[in-house]
């Protein structure tokens, strides 16, 4: 078994999309590798290839990478037309030259949303993920000020559906599956985490209603319950988190816009 | 030569921090915001020191040369992280883990800093826990805890295997809190290619952007630099590929000593290199080792047979053999170098005949395959995902790999570094695991020098600082520097080579891994210093780097980086011939006892060695700040 997977070799062509910069017109181009052990990942089929272009004088492609075990959420590709590739719950990075056949023309492409916008040739700009979790992605909890870990029990249940929704990695193929670049399971995901536990009830409704419209505002779309974005996340997290995403807004709109305020929050000491 | 003071403080060993907290100099608040620091790296150091300076009020711009912070390295960290808790009740204590520290680091690490390390630990869990952090818990909703080696408590708390990603999303979401009110700037694709010393001291650093490739010069009243270990000095580690030493070893040619570069943490359980394409070594988590048993076949010409028809009179179950106490449960360094042995000995397994089996079937015979699968199931399906192999059928293929250095820039008690303003944090440092760090002790090491350590210490150096006499980007010091990067990127992108950057690395980490790896030995360490300078002249003669500066060039940044590595696998062979004993993650052949134990010399190398730049292809100074041990005493490493 050992043998006879690792001396297979074979031979595909790449068809990937190249763009010099964000306002630039971009294209497929072709590149073929040869003999190509199928235990390689698919990210190292690019590093080869790139070395090929650098000795042939060409410029290699640029594409965006880092820890390459699947929890970084930089490798961000389209390939063959689907966000990480071929296969279920995994990354750009967890894919190997082994679901390929030989002689097969693979196309890779950025991830294409208009909130992401692409920096050069497969990298985009995903830094819209970044302002979403700046607007309220968080706990207001002071380093220093915080009370005895044990002092809050948290059901187990709770604590397990909360990590669920917490193993995202910020990679963005939710929004690149999606037909509206809806990003809808990112804000789903990190809103579900902080409000199923204790901690984050204080800030709940103004946590939701401000991811949401951030979203809104920097250009992602709305969601139409196809639930692709599930179907191409690398951690499998499951919509059904949007569901409660929705209840959580839906709620935090009526709360907010029925009990009156303090007209002193915000001052004082 | 550089002046070591470690400002350790006097005093009973449980009260230094208490003592010194209440001692050292504060800036008052209306001040605060008068102070501008810089933090390089957003790591769980970097991320958590930014977040809590700003909190304190002071003006914070955070640089990272990822495309968000959530993406820097710390994310991977699987197993747990340590805090004397003793919620189990099983007799922990901050002494046992400051203890447990000390002696898993071979002696070879500070009394002071390690027993603050576990002092602090306890604030940690508090502070992830009110983040919302999703440790596992018991029925009772209350926090469960797991063991990890090198101690006899049960005092790590866990995220599934994803507790290092928990832990950064927790100080990611409490440094973007602060970018959301205006607290930090935060420059992301922005890397940090020069230190600037100003008068001396630390004040300010220069960037190119990733993206633009445009250089900027920052001043500040401080720097900290948070930027991670330096093993992809070995090319194959378990490191993130765009980890690197850029940021300290430039602060390094500016003045900054380097604490004992040679320490490195190889891991024994890692997927094997399966060619010479290979970018990445996977980690399969050490608590296989609990119901796999490690073997190769006893003859050399059984290893490339299919490993269910060698009998099992014709196997060799060499931890169990070698370490009988112990079995395949040997600590991590001896596991690691008896896996090389045997593959030196040409009994390796897998197509490189670099890997040794790890096999299952005795514990699937024993246990069923549910309850394997229970156990286990996650690391099996990774190993599958890689691999294409079924460890339940056959046995998983492993390999030792690098992943962690212990060695960093030289820090005082405040984490200052003997340049005054540029503090260093996290694995960037030398400062808290001695020659050997314990499992989910860098995720505390990390979160502990960010929340609750630098906070404190840097208002002691700012306060001595005048408000407002921070130096204008534009003074000489700000742009020599920068003229230093321009050239730089120059000299690289007019090499006139025709070989990639990534012939290189590979190149210097086989070198590195061959003599400065596993197993070192003078005559291996002396033939690496012959090599290393000529590879390193090889390097700017022949290398290619296409593209221009002005654009997002990824040939460009690994050609800088790997330019530093090389210099950097200089300073590594240098330290580690020049200690001439063994210690923790440094096994020098010579120094051994007959059962393969490190042999230290605490008399002769009972210190710290700080190396100080002189210029490149240089002999450095060799610094020493000696390690005195007060209240622990120096004994031979034991776990039999």
């Amino acid at each position: 078994m050992v043998a006879e997977a690792s001396n297979k070799t074979i031979s595909v062509t790449l068809r990937v999309w190249r763009q010099a910069g964000p306002n630039q017109p971009g294209r497929f181009v072709d590149y073929t590798a040869k003999d190509l052990n199928t235990n390689m990942s698919f990210l190292e089929l690019l590093d080869v290839i790139n070395d090929d272009i650098t000795r042939g004088g060409g410029e290699p492609i640029a594409f965006a990478h880092d820890c390459r075990e699947g929890i970084c959420g930089t490798c961000s590709l389209v390939i063959d037309g689907k966000p990480h590739g071929p296969h279920r719950g995994v990354a750009s990075c967890q894919t190997y030259v082994r679901s390929f056949e030989d002689g097969a023309v693979i196309t890779v492409e950025p991830f294409r949303a208009r909130p992401f916008p692409v920096v050069k040739d497969l990298v985009t700009d995903r830094a819209a993920f970044d302002k979403i979790q700046q607007s309220g992605g968080y706990i207001s909890v002071r380093t220093g000020a915080a009370p005895d870990a044990n002092a809050i029990a948290v059901p187990k249940e709770d604590a397990e559906l909360a990590m669920d929704a917490a193993a995202c990695i910020g990679c963005g193929a939710c929004v690149a599956a999606c037909k509206n670049a809806s990003a809808m399971l990112f804000v789903a995901a990190k809103v579900s985490h902080l409000g199923l536990v204790p901690q984050g009830q204080p800030e709940r409704d103004k946590r939701v209603l401000a991811m949401v419209n951030t979203a809104d505002a920097l250009g992602f779309g709305s969601c139409t319950n196809q639930y692709e974005c599930s179907a191409a996340c690398p951690k499998l997290i499951s919509h059904d988190f949007i569901a409660r995403l929705n209840r959580d807004y839906i709620g935090a709109t009526f709360r907010t816009a029925f009990t009156p305020a303090s007209a002193n929050t915000g001052g004082g000491a | 030569m550089a002046k070591l003071d470690s400002k350790i403080p006097s005093g009973p060993l449980a009260d230094k921090w208490r003592k010194h907290k209440t001692e050292i100099k504060l800036v008052n608040p209306a001040n605060k915001r008068k102070y501008e620091i810089i933090v390089v790296g957003a790591g769980l150091a970097g991320a958590s020191a930014a977040a809590t300076l700003a909190e304190l009020g002071y003006k914070v711009k955070s640089f990272v040369f990822h495309d968000s912070p959530r993406r820097a390295h710390s994310i991977a960290a699987q197993g747990g992280i340590n805090a004397a808790k003793n919620y189990q009740n099983d007799g922990d204590s901050v002494y046992r883990l400051f203890y447990d520290t000390i002696k898993g680091g071979d002696y070879r690490a500070r009394e002071a800093n390690v027993h603050r390390l576990a002092e602090v630990s306890v604030n940690i869990i508090d502070q992830c826990v009110a983040q919302g952090v999703p440790f596992a818990r018991e029925y009772g909703g209350l926090l469960a805890n797991r063991s990890f080696g090198g101690a006899q408590v049960s005092r790590t708390f866990y995220a599934r295997g994803q507790t290092g990603q928990q832990l950064l999303l927790g100080a990611y979401s409490a440094l973007s809190r602060m970018v959301g009110q205006g607290a930090v700037e935060l420059f992301t694709n922005e890397e940090m290619t020069d230190l600037v010393v100003v008068n001396g001291q630390a004040k300010g650093i220069i960037t190119r952007n990733l993206v633009t490739g445009e250089l900027r010069r920052w001043a500040a009243d401080a720097v900290i630099l948070a930027t991670g270990g330096y093993g992809n000095v070995f090319n194959l580690s378990t490191y993130a590929r765009g980890s690197n030493v850029t940021a300290i070893w430039r602060a390094y040619k500016r003045g900054a000593c380097f604490g004992n570069p040679c320490y490195t943490q190889i891991h024994p359980t890692c997927i094997p290199v399966t060619g010479d394409y290979q970018s990445k070594l996977t980690l399969m988590s050490e608590s296989l080792r609990n119901d796999g048993r490690i073997w190769v076949p006893k003859r050399k010409e059984d290893c490339r047979k299919d490993p269910a028809s060698i009998a099992e009179e014709d196997r060799d179950y060499y931890l169990e053999r070698m370490y009988p106490s112990f079995g395949n449960l040997a600590p991590r360094d001896i596991a690691s170098r008896a896996a090389k042995r045997v593959c030196d000995e040409g009994r390796g397994i897998g197509e490189t005949g670099l890997g040794v089996y790890l096999d299952f079937s005795d514990a699937i015979n024993r246990l069923g395959e549910p309850a394997v699968r229970e156990r286990y199931g996650n690391l099996f399906d990774i190993y599958h995902e890689i691999t294409n192999e079924n460890a339940y059928k056959t046995p998983m293929r492993i390999y030792p790999a690098v992943h962690y250095t212990m060695g960093g820039l030289w820090v005082d008690y405040n984490l200052m570094s003997n340049v005054p303003g540029l503090f260093v944090l996290g694995e960037a440092n030398f400062s808290d695991h001695g020659a050997n760090r314990l499992g989910a002790s860098a995720l505390m090491q990390g979160l502990a020098d960010g929340y609750f350590v630098v906070p404190y210490t840097i208002g002691d150096y700012l306060a001595g600082q005048k408000p407002g006499s921070r130096p204008s980007p534009d003074a000489p010091e700000f742009k020599e520097a920068e003229a230093n990067v321009r050239a730089m990127t120059q000299r690289l992108l007019s090499a006139k080579g025709t070989q990639p950057v990534s012939h290189f690395h590979k190149r210097l980490g086989q070198i590195m891994w061959n003599y400065c790896g596993m197993a070192r030995t003078k005559e291996g360490l002396q033939k690496a210093l012959q090599e290393l300078p000529k590879l390193r002249e090889e390097f700017w003669a022949s290398v290619k780097v296409p593209g221009s500066a002005d654009t997002l060039n990824q040939a460009l940044e690994n050609a800088g980086r790997v330019a530093d590595f090389i210099e950097l696998g200089e300073l590594m062979c240098l330290d580690a011939l020049t200690r001439e004993e063994s210690c923790g993650g440094h096994f020098r052949e010579e120094y051994q006892y007959p059962d393969g134990e490190c042999k230290r010399d605490d008399e002769k190398f009972g210190h710290v060695a700080a190396w100080e730049f002189q210029g490149v292809g240089q002999p450095p100074l060799r610094n020493v700040e000696p390690l005195n041990y007060e209240f622990v005493k120096m004994s031979v490493r034991n776990y039999k």
